[in-house]
């Protein structure tokens, strides 16, 4: 049980999520979108049916990679590990994005700005996502495969 | 330049920061949340409470603007019943989210990170994007439009 906390990183989890939150507010209030990243990527890219041109869009996925980057100059490089099998990254690439297109919306979209508003279908989708998560997790360990 | 813009690119900024403030811009550690039998980490829950926390005190905001301050409009999904589009979504997109420990935002932020593991993520989710607007087009233009 202890070596949980000590893994965990409580204070910093908050904090990194209500600079999201704020990110997400910002949206809504100022511009009155929902900033739901596989959205708004799909839109910056013109995935979208009807297609159609959304340089706002394009303009918040240029900040969210560079807000990385810039961070990570800050504080200092912070610890990303990947797994190291390149076709688990490729075989999950498509499920997200498929996925999160056909189930309109991901984490943040549904899970952050859905949730919070208490909508059914986020409610819905952030509970069948973590619970498809924690199958997918649980049956790679039983069958011994590491990401 | 124009104000919303500068809101959009802004908002983006925040959220890339906050991801990898959170930890959450580490595939290892939200990997860990889904771990729930092995190398559980707890660090995503509290993510999600700052996020939420904010964002439930931005919808209260939203609800008493008429419109959105640098926008003549809400651009905000209607009430629509759960549908096996989102189920399906959510089920894939939960796959993929625990294969790999990855979903939309985080995996934009690695391509300044872990440029090298992360571009075979983004070009895949990318592609199942693709993929996705193709289906759309065959198979539920009909149904869209009909809407």
């Amino acid at each position: 049980m202890m070596e949980i906390w000590n893994r965990a990183q409580p204070l910093q989890g908050f904090t990194g999520g209500m600079m999201i939150g704020a990110a997400c507010a910002l949206m809504l209030v100022l511009l009155g979108r929902i900033a739901g990243v596989s959205g708004l990527l799909a839109r910056a890219l013109k995935l979208t049916y009807p297609p159609a041109l959304d340089p706002l869009a394009l303009v918040f996925i240029l900040g969210l990679t560079l807000g990385g980057l810039f961070i990570n100059q800050i504080i200092g490089s912070v610890e990303v590990i990947y797994p190291n099998e390149d076709l688990i990254l490729i075989s999950a690439g498509l499920l997200v994005g498929f996925g999160a297109r056909l189930g309109s919306g991901c984490t943040s979209g549904h899970g952050v700005c859905g949730l919070s508003r208490l909508s059914l279908r986020s409610i819905f989708a952030t509970g069948i996502f973590m619970l498809s998560g924690f199958v997918t997790v649980a049956l790679m360990r039983s069958l011994g495969l590491s990401s | 330049m124009k104000l919303n813009y500068v809101a959009s690119f802004i908002s983006g900024l925040l959220f890339g920061a906050g991801l990898v403030v959170s930890g959450m811009a580490n595939p290892q550690r939200v990997r860990g949340f889904l771990d729930i039998g092995g190398a559980f980490d707890p660090t995503l829950a509290f993510v999600m409470m700052g996020a939420l926390l904010i964002m439930a005190l931005a919808w209260r905001t939203q609800k008493k603007l008429s419109h959105p301050l640098f926008s003549t409009s809400f651009e905000i999904p209607k009430t629509m019943p759960v549908d096996w589009r989102l189920i399906s979504g959510a089920i894939l997109f939960g796959v993929g989210w625990g294969l790999a420990g990855l979903c939309p935002g985080p995996a934009l932020v690695g391509l300044v990170l872990a440029p090298k593991k992360a571009i075979l993520f983004v070009g895949a989710m990318i592609l199942g994007m693709g993929l996705y607007r193709w289906v759309e087009q065959r198979l539920f233009s009909k149904s869209l439009n009909q809407n």
